[in-house]
């Protein structure tokens, strides 16, 4: 069976790491297209993708990362892709996790599947404390008003099945958006499924989310999470139609 | 003291003022980055209309132990001024990136009609 998928990889002056990354996924799997979402970097990160043979899509300004991954889902449904990924353009998603992820979509068993650090009780992932407590808040909120328990939200490592790209291609919150897109799709009806991975330490860059904007945040995913709960999403069964 | 009815209108407006904007969002005709500041506003009002205490022990900081609720007043300006200076940062972010667009725009549609003019038209590649 050979169905046409994409990687959607959203980098930000990321030329030390995106090279690795992009090899890695052709490596995976040699006919994946890997999309290289550039938002606005002022270094080397699209020439470098193109040179390791991604397709690169440059944003004129910096639109955040929730507006870059979505440029890539909207190029996954305009061009036919019947499954996409999406992986962190910093190296700290292994690829050669990839078939996990795509497994259950495979089989038809999910629409989305996150890759999670905290299936298992023994994956290895050790955030610091505080770092934790808000993961744990935030899966634990989401499950509550999703309905379904979640165990990682803020992971960027997922895969799609069409409907889910159809979804996440109108709909996908511009920043900090892993939390609520993950609500998004629970309350649209998508089947999701979790798998456990393991993820690496940045290879280089900085992370984006910096002790001064970790308020701003917190406070703006808990509204959107309370928000998206009081509106009506269309369900999934209606878009198929 | 402040009069109770202060209080009351205060403390109604400032409920009313976070069920707009929380509908606001809602609806999406409002996104939560640029709800924040009218949120906090509605919160800060609120507490300061309903904590009567508070608001009085505020205002003998301030030296407007005559008449209290001039506090809410000047809170309340503080915050519109906040909000209308976060929106002129925006207005200019907006406008920088809409030159930005339009110039993109224009400088791609003339590539586009150099390539389409250097191209074969889809007729001419059939008749070969």
């Amino acid at each position: 069976m050979s169905r046409k998928i994409v990687a959607v990889v959203p980098a930000w002056n990321e030329a030390g790491a995106i090279g690795n990354v992009v090899d890695e996924i052709r490596a995976f799997d040699p006919s994946i297209d890997v999309v290289v979402v550039d938002d606005a970097s002022t270094d080397e990160t699209a020439s470098v993708a193109e040179a390791h043979g991604a397709t690169v899509l440059e944003l004129p300004f910096n639109v955040g990362i929730g507006g870059a991954v979505q440029t890539g889902f909207r190029y996954a449904l305009e061009h036919g892709y019947d499954l996409a990924v999406r992986l962190d353009g910093d190296g700290q998603h292994d690829a050669s996790e990839l078939s996990r992820l795509l497994e259950p979509l495979e089989r038809g068993e999910a629409d989305l599947v996150i890759g999670s650090r905290f299936v298992d009780r023994g994956g290895s992932y050790r955030p610091p404390f505080a770092r934790l407590v808000g993961i744990r808040v935030f899966a634990r909120l989401v499950s509550i008003l999703g309905g379904q328990k979640v165990t990682d939200t803020t992971s960027g490592f997922l895969a799609l099945d069409r409907p889910g790209i159809e979804l996440f291609a109108a709909e996908y919150p511009h920043d900090y958006p892993e939390v609520e897109a993950t609500l998004v799709a629970l309350r649209s009806g998508l089947r999701l499924s979790q798998v456990q991975v393991e993820m690496r330490e940045r290879e280089s860059g900085s992370s984006s989310i910096t002790f001064v904007r970790s308020l701003y945040y917190i406070v703006k995913v808990v509204l959107a999470l309370l928000v998206a709960r009081l509106r009506r999403y269309p369900r999934l069964e209606e878009v198929r139609r | 003291m402040t009069p109770l009815r202060v209080s009351i209108i205060g403390a109604a407006a400032s409920v009313l003022l976070i069920l707009v904007v929380l509908e606001l969002i809602r609806g999406r005709r409002l996104k939560e980055r640029y709800a924040l500041l009218w949120l906090a506003t509605g919160v800060v009002l609120l507490v300061l209309s309903a904590w009567r205490d508070g608001l009085n022990t505020i205002a003998g900081w301030l030296g407007a132990t005559s008449y209290p609720p001039a506090v809410l007043f000047a809170v309340a300006t503080l915050f519109i001024l906040l909000v209308l200076l976060h929106y002129s940062t925006v207005i200019s972010r907006l406008t920088d990136e809409n030159v930005d667009l339009a110039q993109r725009v224009a400088l791609l549609e003339h590539r586009l009609g150099e390539v389409e003019r250097r191209a074969p038209s889809e007729k001419e590649r059939i008749a070969q």
